[in-house]
Order: structure tokens, then sequence, then C-alpha cells
């Protein structure tokens, strides 16, 4: 009885490590593209008056790349601190709809791996997230750390490796690394286009953020944009949902 | 730079120096932040099924949300990103990820380095 149990416990420990591992595999082209730009903030971060150690706690503890790049052109023109929380918050709102839209799969996690995994939630996790639901393979949280923490790690030490060598890297426009962040974004994008309405869907959220892009600003224009994506899929029927998640079934019943 | 306040750490010397100032907004924009992460899932373990209209509304999320990440470069960069990003999608029906995404960055810099 007891071996068989011990024998349980440890199959199901080396399943979670090969699952760990398999993560770990799929996080390598989130982690290289959000490399450089880790480095691209911490140079910028030094550039506009913070130091290193503040440049990597930034990273460390907020750990969204875009809005920290707006936080430190806030931190450069002294605005009120209020204003520079706010923005932040402004430029982070889409991670609102990504727990959303993630906590239905994420309700077999423990309370304590829910709170982890949470904080780990930035864009390439969440899309390689939805893609793992897309595909029907079981989102487990040793997955979810094998995507999750390498992006994490890297994300950090590019951070201080561009704080204190920023200066070495001249003209990265010449190399594309100023580019790269769209054309992945694209790359996910397209990795959803079985789901219903699609088309439609990326059609209202490319024309309303760009509107919103010129009429109102940045950030806006994320908030904004995905919102008239998201009507777009209220409003149209249904739609032949060529692969879209199973409503309900992947979901057990269960509060936070 | 807002006048130098107090060091947290100066045992850490100049470079990892940390000013009181910048050390609070900083905590306070990580808990912003995180509240912004988990804060979708608490709004939704209100219900104990999902509607079927936000059910649909959720799984439009990726597509509406990536989306703006990338459209926007179409008005800020100039005809060499336009059309990287349009023989990437060409691509990217085809190839995995991977493919797709070293073949777009080797064309990106060639049409920069020849002036688009």
């Amino acid at each position: 009885m007891a071996s068989a149990q011990l024998r349980a416990r440890s199959t199901a420990r080396s399943g979670a490590r090969a699952d760990f591992w398999v993560g770990f595999r799929e996080s390598i082209t989130p982690t290289m593209s959000a490399a450089p730009f880790g480095a691209l903030f911490g140079a910028l971060a030094v550039d506009h008056g913070l130091t290193a150690g503040e440049a990597v706690l930034m990273s460390v503890t907020v750990y969204a790349g875009a809005s920290q790049m707006v936080g430190l052109n806030l931190f450069r023109d002294n605005a009120a601190a209020w204003l520079i929380v706010f923005s932040i918050f402004a430029v982070n709102f889409r991670h609102v709809l990504y727990s959303a839209s993630l906590g239905r799969h994420l309700r077999h996690f423990g309370f304590a791996q829910k709170i982890f995994a949470y904080f780990l939630l930035v864009d390439p996790v969440y899309a390689a997230s939805e893609m793992r639901v897309e595909k029907r393979r079981p989102l487990g949280f040793a997955w979810y750390l094998g995507m999750g923490i390498p992006v994490y790690v890297v994300w950090n030490l590019m951070t201080l490796a561009g704080a204190l060598f920023g200066r070495l890297i001249s003209e990265p426009e010449r190399y594309g690394i100023d580019f790269l962040l769209p054309i992945y974004f694209l790359g996910l994008l397209l990795g959803f286009r079985r789901r219903a309405n699609w088309l439609p869907v990326v059609l209202a959220s490319g024309v309303g953020s760009i509107l919103a892009f010129l009429y109102v600003g940045s950030p806006w224009h994320v908030s904004l944009g995905a919102l008239a994506g998201i009507l777009v899929a209220v409003l149209l029927p249904p739609g032949k949902a060529a692969n879209d998640p199973v409503p309900g079934e992947d979901r057990p019943e269960g509060v936070i | 730079m807002s006048a130098a306040t107090a060091d947290l750490a100066p045992a850490l010397g100049p470079t990892f120096a940390l000013s009181a100032t910048h050390v609070w907004i900083i905590l306070a924009a990580a808990v912003v932040t995180y509240v912004t992460r988990i804060g979708g899932n608490l709004l939704m373990s209100r219900f104990k099924t999902i509607p079927r209209r936000v059910d649909v509304a959720l799984n439009a999320v990726p597509a509406a949300v990536i989306t703006t990440l990338v459209a926007p470069s179409l008005v800020q960069y100039g005809t060499g990103e336009i059309l990287t990003l349009a023989v990437a999608t060409l691509i990217g029906l085809r190839l995995p990820m991977l493919g797709m995404f070293a073949i777009a960055w080797i064309l990106l810099v060639a049409l920069r380095n020849i002036g688009l």
C-alpha cells in the first residue's frame, strides 16, 4: 500500500518535472524576444536618472515592460508620484482582461499557486497559456512555472546588464532590436486564428486601437482597441468555433 | 530628478543606490500592477457559472488585446516595418512561430539597411 502510494507520488513528481521542461522549452522564443527589451529598459532607466539598483528593483517588482518604459519618462519629467503610479496602472490595465480570461482555466491551482501564478502573468505567458488551452493540453502549475520563470529571470538579468553596460549598444535600430516585439506579438496573434470570429475581432481591435492611438493617445489605445474587439465578439452571432476552448468542461466549479 | 532623498541602501554604493522617493513610487507601481494581474480573476470568481456572453467576450481577449499591441506600429513606423509585418503574416500562416520570427527579423534588418 505505502509503496504503491510512494510510487504514485513519485510518478506525479516526475510528470510535473517533465511538464516543467516542456514549459521551459516553449518559453525560449518569448524569453529571447523579451530579453532585448529588458536590456533596453535597463539602459534607458540609467539614462533617465534611475540608478541600476532602482532599475532592477522596478523590473523585479513591477515586471511589466511597456509600463516600466512609460514610468521612466515620467520619472525624468519629475511628474507627481500619483501620476507615475496611475499611468503605470493604466498601461497595465489589460492584465485585468488576461486574468479574467485565463482564470477560467486556472481554477484547479491552489491558493498559493494562484497568488504566485498571477504575478508572472505577462503578455507572452498569457498567450502561451491560452494556446495551451486551445490545443487542449493540460495547463498545470509545473508547466506554467517552466514557461513563466525563464521569462522573469532573463528579464531581470537583462535589466541589470542594460543598466550596467547599456551605453555599449549603439544604434539598436540597425539590428532591428526595437521592432522585435511587434513581430513577436504578430506571431502570437496568428496562433489564435482558429478561434471563433477571430478576423472580425482583429479588424475591430486593429482599427479601434489605431484610431485611439492617433486621437486619444497611448496607452489608452490598448484598452479602447481591446474593447472594440470584445464588443464585436459579443455582438456577432456565435460563429463557427473552429477551435474554441470548450466552455465549462475543463473548469471544475470552484471559487478563486 | 527629484531632489536626492535618503538612500535606503548606502552599503550598496552609488550604482545601486536606492532613493527613498523612487523606491516608494516603484513599490506602489508594483502593487497596482499586481492588482491588475489578479483583479480579473477575483472579479470572475464571483460567478458560480460564467454567463454565455461573458464567456464569449473572454474568449475574444487574446485576439482583441494582442492586436492592439501590434496595430499601432502600422502608423508609427515606415514602409520597411509595414512590409515586414505583411510578409510575416503570410509566413506565419504556414510556418511555426520561431521560423516566422527569424525570417521576419532578417527581412527587417535587410530592408532597413537598404534605407526602407
